[in-house]
Formats: structure tokens, C-alpha cells, sequence
């Protein structure tokens, strides 16, 4: 069944890395323990280190950007970036189809991205999460109802479905925050579920339904915390997802509309002159590569350190 | 068994008629579909004649369960914007998503199985690095960019093969590549962790006893296990290039379902677009409930549990 790929690609970690003994830290606390792993996980130090330096270009973008990313100078048009021939280093990355300076462009389009992978990725976490704990904990009925919505959400192919929700609602880019989270919660659900199934059987959980907790106070303050790391590990995996799709949605036409710097847009802009100035495309899709497997790598690494049933 | 596969079918069913509803719902709550036939500025009287000949202003489950009536006989009605029949529509397009969907499949099977096979004989040996590095940059490498890649490299600077376009065999070689780098990296990983899990088990280390060696080892004892999840992925993969190929055509301006698909959100074309919706799910979930199939043959676990 469709739903076997995603969890079996959400546990790989156990047998990717084969666990160390010394590295562990045995007898240390769980997070220090898991601090301590990470301090020697090159994958997880190249991501953050990657992740931090964009991340502080797209905070502060409109101080570090050197010109305003709409600003159009039309007899500046099409520079080439500085190291080719023709360039210039009042543009160090040359300028697009309407003058406007393309490293600026790149920088606010780094704020972009990260505020809808981020967002969407929340919206997703809310749906799926919540979903997930119903099911697990009410089960019956409710978990069969769960499960089905899981199907018919796996069986819509979501790039149609989440451009049919964009053209039909109207492009901006709250509507595509919306729609790409409304349509990513499945992993999610999938994990926090069959976390709960297996939680809700342990003594600390019949301890508080003996002492007259509701089940809603259980599932968001005994269950809910449990399963903290495994839904930050989705969280960052579904940050590049969503990176992804918008950045596909723009380049179709139907996602941020122009003229935001969406890296997505601005490969779909530089498309009809790719063949002359490629650059214009090569950059912001080295851009979108660069920041996605940073977000991959910082996930895969939480992942790997603090996986516990490696510890168990 | 019988039941088994009864109930999957049953499923199969309701998922399909279920989405398929939901997206007929939608285009008829947010658009006027008796607008987009009579034209954005179309007198009001003539688009109220429209609804009512057309039948518009009847309920929506009404005009769902006349559609598909029709649907089973053979007739997904008639296009609002291309003024043909749908079917006909399909069968134009659906060529090209078929062919681009079963060569890209080849594609991901003859990369991913070997690395992942290679990568799962000698974990943290080179090849494995070598195998998770490539698995690790295509999933982060936007689909579309790697297109627009591809063809400044193949078929501009070095032009051995068409920018685009599907008239001939050639214009398919890269799109091919493109759509089935896209599923490398499921594929493979899940070869590799689920032939590690199968050569840890104890009936390897049994045959390994009997004199079992090597590529005999793999291919007729372990495979066949670690053959299940892939089974099921593949399945997905394949759904999703029959129906999602959109980015791929669209790249490449090929004339497939999924440009199609675009092109008909694009105008407002309810019919064509809920036609070819369901087909993809019922595609998705024909083939996912093949893949479950075949996994309940190859394993009697599934079958009897």
C-alpha cells in the first residue's frame, strides 16, 4: 500500500548509520546525550551551518540586499554576473530581463521561500498531528474515517489538486501557504498515529486516566510531548517539500504572482531567455538546491541523534 | 484471500468516487460554469439560457450522478473549452503521459535497483556513500530546473537531442531521464534498508551455511523478500508519472494528460478537468491495489493477516 514507502522512508535511520557505543553517551540525559551526537554529525553541522548563513540573508535581506529587488533599470538589462564577460561589479550577479539587480532578488527570494516551507509546513503539522492523535488515541470508527482520508489524499495527484485550489481561490501567497499545508499532513499523521497506538498502552498514560484526566488533556499533555522529536524531524523534511512545490507552482504560473522575487518565478522569467543567458536560470535553481538539501541534511541529522529506539 | 482482495477492491472504488466528487464540488461552487461557456462578457440572459439548457441550476449531486451515468456508458461529456468530447481529448493525449511514464519507470528501476542493491552488499563502504550522496541531491533538486538543465546541456550546447516536443523516440530520451531521476531516490533507499533488514535475518545466515554465495545469494534468496516494499513503491512512482507528469510535459511542451490537465484548470474547463482526475486516481489506486496484490501473493502473511 502507498502509505508503507513514507514510514519506511521516515525509519531508515535505524539502519543507515549503524549506532556507536561511545558516541552514544550512555548514562548522559536524553538531549544532552543527543547534543553530544550531534557535535560529531557532519551531515547535521553542514546543514545548520548552511542553513544558518541564508537564514540570516533572508532575516535581514532588505539591509544586505544592494539594491531595492524591484527596482527596474531598464538600460541595465541583462547584465551577466560579474566573472563573465561584460559583467560589472556594481552587479555582481548581473541583473534580469528588466534591470533589476539579480543578487538582490535572490536574497529577498530567500525570505520567500523560507516563510511558505515554514508556514506550510506548520499548517501541514496542525492537520496532520491532529488527525494523527485522534485516530491513535480514539481508534474504531474515527481511525477507519482517519484512514480513508489518508487514501483519497495519497490517490490525488496534489500538484493538479493544489493548482486547481490556487487558480480557483486566487494567487497570493497566504493561498499558497494554505493550500500547499492542506495538502501535506500525511506523513504527519502517519507517524504521530501509530506513536499513539503504542504510547497509549504505557503505565504513565493509565496513571493519568486513573487520576480523571480527559482524554483530550492526555493526548495533548502525556502523548503529544513524546512524540516531540519525531514530528520535528517531519517538520524540517516537509519545510523542503514545501520549498519545493512553491518554487514548481511559481515556475508553472499558478503560485507567487509577479513580480515577487519567488526563486520559482524568477526561473520561469529567465526561462525564455535561458538559451542566451542561462545564468538567469542556473541561479536561482542552484539556490533552491542548495537551501533544500541543507533542510535535508539538518533533518536527516536530528533524525539520526535523536532517534530513541536506538538507545533502547 | 477472496475477501481480501474483495475489500481492497471495494476501497478502491470508494476513494476513486469520493475524490472525484470532491473535486466536481469545487469547480462548481467557485466557478460559473454557464459563464465559461457563454463567454466572460456574455449578455446575462444568454448565460441564464445556458444554465438552464445545460441544466446548471439543477442540485449538484443531481448533475454529478448525470455525469457520471454517463461516464459508465462510455461518455465523459463534452469539453466547454475545446467543444469536442472528452474521450477524445484523452485518447490524443494519453500516448505520450503512457510511453514518458513506463521509459522514466525503466529509467528509476535500472538506477535506483542497482545502487541500492550495490549500496546494501557493502554498507559504509564507498559505493554506499557514493549511492546516498546521489539520493541525497536528487531529492533536492527542483524537477523542473533539472529539466531546464538538461536541455541547455543536451540539447543546446551539445545538440544530440531535441529541445522539445514528441514526435519521435529522440524527443522522449530526456524527459525520460528527468522524470525518472525524480523517483530514484524512494526507490533506491528503500532497496537498499529493505535488502539490509532481509541479509541480517536469520534464513540468510542459514543459507550462507548451506554454501549459498554471492550473487545467487541475493538475487534468489534475499530479492524476493526485499522485492515487497519495492513492489509498492514502484506502484506509487508509476501512479504518480501516469498522473502527475505535468512539470515534466510541461518543461519539455509535450502533449501529454498532464499539460492537458493545466491547460483545462486554466480555462475553467470543469468537464475535461474532473474527467481526467478521475482517471488518474483510478489509475493510483488501480495500481496500488495491484502492487498489494502481488505483495499478498509473494508473502502469505498478508494474505492470511
Amino acid at each position: 500500500m502507498a502509505t508503507r514507502d513514507v514510514v519506511g522512508d521516515v525509519t531508515i535511520a535505524a539502519v543507515e548509520t549503524p549506532p556507536n557505543e561511545e558516541e552514544l553517551g550512555l548514562g548522559l540525559s536524553p538531549s544532552k546525550a543527543a547534543l553530544k551526537r550531534a557535535r560529531t554529525h557532519r551531515g547535521l553541522k553542514i546543514g545548520f551551518g548552511i542553513l544558518l548563513v541564508m537564514a540570516v540573508f533572508a532575516i535581514f535581506a532588505p539591509w544586505l540586499a544592494p539594491y531595492d529587488p524591484y527596482l527596474q533599470n531598464l538600460p541595465m538589462r541583462m547584465l551577466p554576473p560579474v566573472w563573465m564577460e561584460g559583467g560589472s561589479w556594481e552587479y555582481l550577479l548581473g541583473t534580469d530581463h528588466l534591470g533589476r539587480d539579480y543578487l538582490s532578488r535572490l536574497i529577498h527570494g530567500a525570505r520567500i521561500s523560507m516563510f511558505i516551507g515554514i508556514g506550510a509546513a506548520s499548517i501541514g503539522a496542525i492537520i496532520g498531528v491532529t488527525l494523527g492523535l485522534i485516530a491513535g488515541y480514539y481508534g474504531g470508527w474515527i481511525d477507519q474515517g482517519v484512514n480513508f482520508l489518508v487514501t483519497c489524499q495519497l490517490a490525488v495527484p496534489s500538484l493538479l489538486l493544489i493548482m486547481a485550489l490556487v487558480f480557483v481561490i486566487g494567487q497570493s501567497v497566504t493561498v499558497v501557504i494554505f493550500v500547499i499545508g492542506a495538502t501535506h499532513w500525511v506523513f504527519y499523521l502517519l507517524v504521530v498515529r501509530s506513536a499513539t497506538l503504542r504510547l497509549r498502552e504505557l503505565d504513565f498514560v493509565a496513571a493519568a486516566q486513573a487520576m480523571g484526566c480527559s482524554k483530550f488533556k492526555i493526548a495533548v499533555r502525556e502523548v503529544l510531548p513524546n512524540l516531540s522529536n519525531q514530528i520535528m524531524v517531519i517538520f524540517t523534511l516537509e519545510v523542503a517539500v514545501a520549498i519545493l512545490s512553491e518554487a514548481t507552482l511559481s515556475f508553472l504560473g499558478l503560485g507567487i504572482p509577479s513580480p515577487l522575487p519567488s526563486w520559482g518565478l524568477m526561473i520561469a522569467e529567465g526561462k525564455a531567455a535561458m538559451f542566451f543567458q542561462p545564468w538567469l536560470v542556473i541561479l536561482p535553481g542552484l539556490a533552491l538546491f542548495v537551501l533544500v538539501i541543507a533542510i535535508n541534511l539538518l533533518g536527516d541529522g536530528v533524525r539520526d541523534v535523536t532517534v530513541t529506539h536506538r538507545r533502547n | 484471500m477472496m475477501t481480501y482482495v474483495l475489500r481492497r477492491c471495494l476501497m478502491a472504488i470508494l476513494v476513486a468516487f469520493t475524490v472525484s466528487l470532491g473535486t466536481y464540488a469545487l469547480f462548481h461552487f467557485a466557478t460559473d460554469p454557464a459563464q465559461t461557456i457563454a463567454g466572460e462578457d456574455a449578455p446575462q440572459e444568454m448565460v441564464d439560457e445556458i444554465r438552464e439548457q445545460f441544466g446548471f441550476d439543477r442540485p449538484l449531486l443531481v448533475q454529478y450522478g448525470d455525469w457520471l451515468g454517463g461516464v459508465f456508458q462510455g461518455d465523459f461529456g463534452t469539453s466547454y473549452f475545446w467543444k469536442q468530447p472528452v474521450v477524445e481529448l484523452i485518447k490524443e493525449h494519453a500516448g505520450v503521459t503512457i510511453t514518458l511514464a513506463l521509459v522514466s519507470l525503466l529509467v528509476t528501476i535500472l538506477i535506483a535497483l542497482p545502487l541500492g542493491i550495490s549500496a546494501a552488499l557493502k554498507p559504509n563502504s564507498w559505493v554506499d556513500r557514493f549511492a546516498l550522496s546521489i539520493a541525497v541531491s536528487a531529492q533536492a533538486i527542483p524537477n523542473f530546473w533539472l529539466g531546464l538543465m538538461v536541455i541547455i546541456l543536451f540539447a543546446v550546447t551539445f545538440p544530440i537531442f531535441p529541445v522539445s516536443g514528441d514526435a519521435t523516440w529522440r524527443h522522449f530520451v530526456l524527459p525520460s531521464l528527468v522524470l525518472g531521476a525524480s523517483s530514484v531516490p524512494a526507490v533506491m533507499r528503500l532497496t537498499r534498508t529493505g535488502l539490509l533488514d532481509v541479509l541480517a535475518s536469520d534464513y540468510i545466515r542459514t543459507a550462507r551455511a548451506k554454501g549459498f554465495m554471492g550473487y545467487r545469494l541475493i538475487l534468489q534468496q534475499a530479492m524476493r523478500n526485499a522485492l515487497l516494499p519495492i513492489v509498492s513503491v514502484l506502484a506509487v512512482q508509476l501512479g504518480h508519472k501516469l498522473g502527475g507528469s505535468v512539470v515534466t510535459e510541461s518543461v519539455f511542451s509535450m502533449n501529454g494528460l498532464g499539460r492537458l490537465a493545466v491547460e483545462s484548470i486554466f480555462n475553467s474547463d470543469i468537464p475535461t478537468v474532473q474527467s481526467l482526475i478521475l482517471i488518474f486516481v483510478l489509475t493510483f489506486v488501480l495500481l496500488t491495489l495491484a502492487a498489494d496484490l502481488i505483495n499478498a501473493w509473494l508473502d502469505p502473511r498478508i494474505r492470511m493477516g
